[in-house]
């Protein structure tokens, strides 16, 4: 089998190789040579997928020969996680970059088959040789062959850790890396319309929904992540400012950036080097989290093990930053606007202003992240930065960009009157300061002024784009008539773009809610109790009922019944530490649960206005001690020594026959697992009359639900923007050519500037200003596409 | 006012928030960062300066009193000396002898005393390598 696999990695690198060269030798318009270089690219995805199943058949088959298995799995572990392990690895996570960087490259060929021809070539050529770089890494570099194995194979294998047994764990790392992965594929094209000089709106059309889903996919992946360190690790928080978390954040606000400015150039050909090196940013980005993960340059509290591939991932980035700015810089004359920005007031200035205050925060998060090497640079001495000075800086600039989210929406394209800013901009501020009234006199929102802009701001934002949705339904209507529901559902269809992304903007304003008020009124106390004790957390009594214990071959696991009582009605939490025997061990000795990982399985009840939030850490003390005198007396018992009960005498003369006779020696050593599996039970049971005191970590988290609810909504958002519509899915493929898709975005100009008129958005003046010029620029398309027509028979 | 001037205007002013964002965020970084540390290099630190400091929790060394925890951190590479450590506060998960962990804290009477909060444990298991 693992030969198996190694055939089909270097078959795999051979045909990325492969592909990106019969794409360079067809770059002048060889048909027959880029069908052959995409129908390897195909091939590419084929292999890596088999080197995949290989993978997992291994770990679900316990072929503890693969060493990949040995290291990360074991019979013991359940099957749900032997899947996942694949990534628990530095080879199987290249491995998964590999795979997903091949379906979706498969995925951008096949949808551009028959269209950007003199483009599709070197994209072809960029992503194969990104992909010949992952397959070349896991075949060239040392100790990450995914198929490396292990002589004789071993009986079982080490396990993996107990830390990492979370259903998160299955579906956290393929999120993240699907969107770092995917957002090579609108990089590949950016550099295609770089060399090509084919710099209008194209390339940004054929991979604008690959940027999204990777931004998508990206965003789901922290929100898991920060899901997962709030139930999971017993710390409470879901956001450290850590190395690895900010690295995978940064591509995520580029790709943010990235996706609004993008959509100026679609529509008026401007912004095309900010665009270009955006895209550019987002990958060097993404590529520096892979790296980062690996090298071991900076403090983490992820995991970074030997740095065996760190400096070619250092190679690959340089490669791209530099190879991009260089590339970038020879084409300034092509890059140039084709129009100007008609007035500071329209959305099209609104967007800048957002992409420069998300640029701005990827800076401060980079320079925070980095710091350390900067500071041992100057002064020769690795500083760090810590989470009050991320939280100075990005607070502001957060702040900001929810004022945006709700701005933006409420501007016109081109350009915007005074008059019109009055009518959309008046009743979202009424509502805020609404707001902003209730929140001094009904909360202490006032000690928190961040927070309380927060607040205000974002319900600017909100009422603003209710007032959108409102108002598109109402034009809607005036139109066709027809029940409000139906208006509102038939308005967000035709315009999936537009609303998906206002209720990306719902569910973003809605995270940020969430993340202030939890932040900033966060109530956190740490207490020791005895069973029966009780204290007062933030207006709720808490009651330390009585201790609890369980023990599996595993773990021993030790915890408390709380019962937490407010107004009368009350609930209790079981939060628990688990105390893991190490992994890898096999016959057991008493002591050993002690020796390996805790993990405190937290008790929490969520809910709307707050999440109450526990986690314990029980006294051991006389629980070790109980068990360091059991491992003494089970030693004195094993070796017969006099004294000792019947029992021991018994076992240890069963001892002595099974050294001497191999055949009675399983039963010999189950015999002794079994005294000691009940005396490990009975030392777990003797915690519950011990009237250990335990130390409590209690949160009051106000709000915190929203954050995760945010997410989703604004996941939703980016689901209904991208999803097709059915008159594309019909007609097939989206456009025939290029004029025909600059066709279809004029018209959908023109819907926009109807919708937006009928919202009150433009007034009449402008609406006819606008809706002749668009008018003028559809007519010369369709002249172009006339001209074309008539010409194609002829030649 | 011309458009060529507007843009002039338009971009000094953007340059100008840049500079000052990148000044401030260097000033600010330098002057609000802690000095990372090995245990070896604090024995002889001064009292008073707050650092974050980097090793390894020495195995066995680990005694839990009530809320408080007392430790002794060694240099992460060699058989360096060891500096003995009091905390109280949150405890990481997969704290334990033999862990890499980085605490903030203050040197007192050859002590390191950290600061409530701040400690943070490596996860052992990624990306280990092998055998480690």
């Amino acid at each position: 089998m693992a030969s198996l696999g190694s055939a089909a990695l270097v078959l795999a690198f051979l045909a990325a190789v492969f592909a990106a060269l019969a794409a360079l030798i067809g770059r002048h318009g060889n048909r027959r040579w880029i069908d052959v270089s995409r129908r390897t690219v195909y091939a590419f995805c084929a292999l890596i997928t088999a080197c995949v199943a290989i993978i997992e058949i291994a770990f679900a088959g316990n072929d503890f020969s693969f060493n990949i298995v040995q290291q990360h799995s074991s019979i013991e572990t359940p099957t749900f996680y032997k899947l996942a392990a694949m990534w628990s690895s530095q080879e199987g996570s290249l491995l998964l970059w590999a795979w997903v960087l091949s379906i979706a490259s498969s995925a951008a060929l096949y949808a551009t088959r028959d269209k950007l021809r003199e483009l599709v070539p070197y994209a072809t050529a960029v992503m194969m040789g990104v992909a010949a770089f992952f397959t070349g890494l896991m075949l060239f570099a040392p100790n990450v062959n995914p198929f490396a194995t292990l002589g004789p194979a071993p009986a079982d294998g080490i396990g993996l850790n107990p830390l990492l047994q979370h259903p998160s764990m299955m579906i956290h790392p393929p999120m993240l890396y699907s969107g770092y992965v995917a957002f090579t594929i609108p990089f590949a094209f950016a550099i295609g319309a770089l060399v090509t000089r084919k710099l209008d709106a194209e390339w940004i059309r054929a991979t604008r929904r690959f940027a999204l889903i990777a931004w998508a996919f990206l965003g789901f992946g922290l929100l898991l992540g920060a899901r997962w360190s709030y139930t999971e690790l017993g710390w409470g928080g879901y956001w450290a400012w850590d190395p690895v978390e900010n690295a995978a954040l940064m591509p995520w606000l580029l790709g943010t950036a990235f996706l609004h400015s993008i959509m100026v150039q679609e529509k008026r050909g401007m912004l095309k080097v900010w665009n270009a090196s955006l895209i550019v940013g987002t990958f060097s980005m993404a590529l520096l989290g892979t790296f980062l993960v690996r090298s071991g340059v900076l403090q983490s509290i992820h995991a970074f093990g030997d740095n065996t591939v760190g400096p070619y991932l250092l190679g690959l980035i340089a490669v791209v930053m530099i190879g991009s700015a260089a590339l970038i810089v020879s084409r300034l004359d092509d890059l140039r606007s084709e129009k100007r920005i008609d007035s500071l007031a329209s959305r099209e200035s609104v967007f800048l202003v957002n992409n420069l205050l998300l640029v701005a925060l990827t800076a401060v998060i980079f320079w925070g992240t980095f710091f350390p090497l900067i500071s041992e640079l100057f002064t020769g001495n690795k500083a760090s930065l810590a989470a009050p000075w991320f939280d100075r800086y990005t607070t502001p600039l957060a702040i900001l960009l929810v004022l945006f989210t709700g701005i933006g929406p409420l501007l016109a394209w081109r350009r915007f009157s005074w008059a019109s800013a009055k009518r959309v901009f008046v009743r979202p501020a009424i509502v805020a300061a609404a707001v902003g009234v209730v929140l001094l006199l009904v909360t202490d929102a006032a000690h928190k002024p961040w927070a309380f802009a927060l607040f205000v701001f974002a319900a600017f934002a909100l009422s603003g784009l209710a007032q959108e949705f409102w108002q598109g339904a109402a034009a809607r209507r005036s139109i066709s008539g027809g029940s409000f529901p139906a208006a509102l559902l038939a308005v967000i269809s035709r315009n999936r773009r537009r609303y998906g992304g206002y209720v990306v903007h719902i569910g973003i304003a809605v995270l940020l809610i969430g993340i202030a008020a939890s932040s900033s009124f966060q109530t956190n106390r740490q207490v020791t109790l005895r069973p029966g004790e009780s204290t007062v957390v933030d207006g709720r009594k808490v009651t330390y009922v009585r201790p609890t214990e369980s023990v599996n071959s595993e773990a021993v696991t030790l915890g408390a019944e709380l019962e937490v009582e407010k107004d009368g009605s009350e609930f209790a939490l079981f939060p628990t530490r688990r105390y893991f025997r190490p992994t890898g061990v096999t016959t057991s000795t008493i002591g050993s649960y002690f020796q390996g990982e805790a993990d405190s399985r937290i008790g929490l009840k969520a809910g709307l206005r707050s999440d109450f939030w526990t986690a314990v850490e029980p006294d051991i003390s006389a629980v070790q001690r109980r068990v360091r005198a059991a491992e003494q007396g089970f030693k004195a018992c094993v070796g017969g020594t006099p004294g000792t009960p019947p029992q021991c005498l018994a076992l240890a003369a069963m001892m002595r026959r099974a050294a001497a006779e191999p055949r009675l020696r399983p039963a010999a050593l189950a015999q002794i697992d079994a005294l000691e599996a009940a005396t490990t039970k009975r030392i777990a049971h003797s915690y519950l009359n011990d009237n250990a005191p335990a130390t409590f970590k209690m949160i009051v988290n106000p709000l915190v639900s929203w954050m995760w609810i945010g997410g989703l909504i604004a996941l939703a958002g980016a689901l209904v923007a991208l999803w097709p519509s059915r008159r594309k899915a019909l007609r097939g493929a989206v456009a025939e050519t290029e004029a025909d898709a600059l066709k279809e975005a004029k018209y959908r100009e023109i819907r926009d500037a109807e919708l937006d008129h009928a919202a009150g958005k433009l007034s009449d003046e402008d609406y006819a200003l606008l809706d002749a010029e668009l008018r003028t620029e559809a007519v010369e398309i369709l002249d172009r596409l006339d001209e074309k027509r008539e010409k194609v028979p002829q030649g | 006012m011309d458009p060529q001037r507007k843009r002039k205007i338009r971009l000094v002013v953007a340059l100008g928030a840049a500079v000052l964002l990148a000044s401030a965020l260097v000033y600010t970084s330098f002057t609000a960062s802690t000095e990372a540390k090995e245990p070896s290099q604090l024995l002889g630190a001064a009292p008073g300066t707050s650092y974050d400091m980097t090793g390894t929790v020495v195995r066995g060394s680990v005694h839990r009193n009530g809320d408080s925890l007392r430790f002794r951190v060694a240099d992460r590479e060699g058989e360096g000396r060891s500096i003995p450590v009091t905390y109280s506060g949150t405890i990481p998960d997969p704290f334990r002898g033999g862990r890499e962990i980085v605490l903030t804290g203050q040197v007192s009477q050859g002590t390191f005393v950290g600061q409530p909060n701040t400690l943070v444990t490596k996860c052992p298991s990624k990306f280990t390598t092998k055998n480690g």
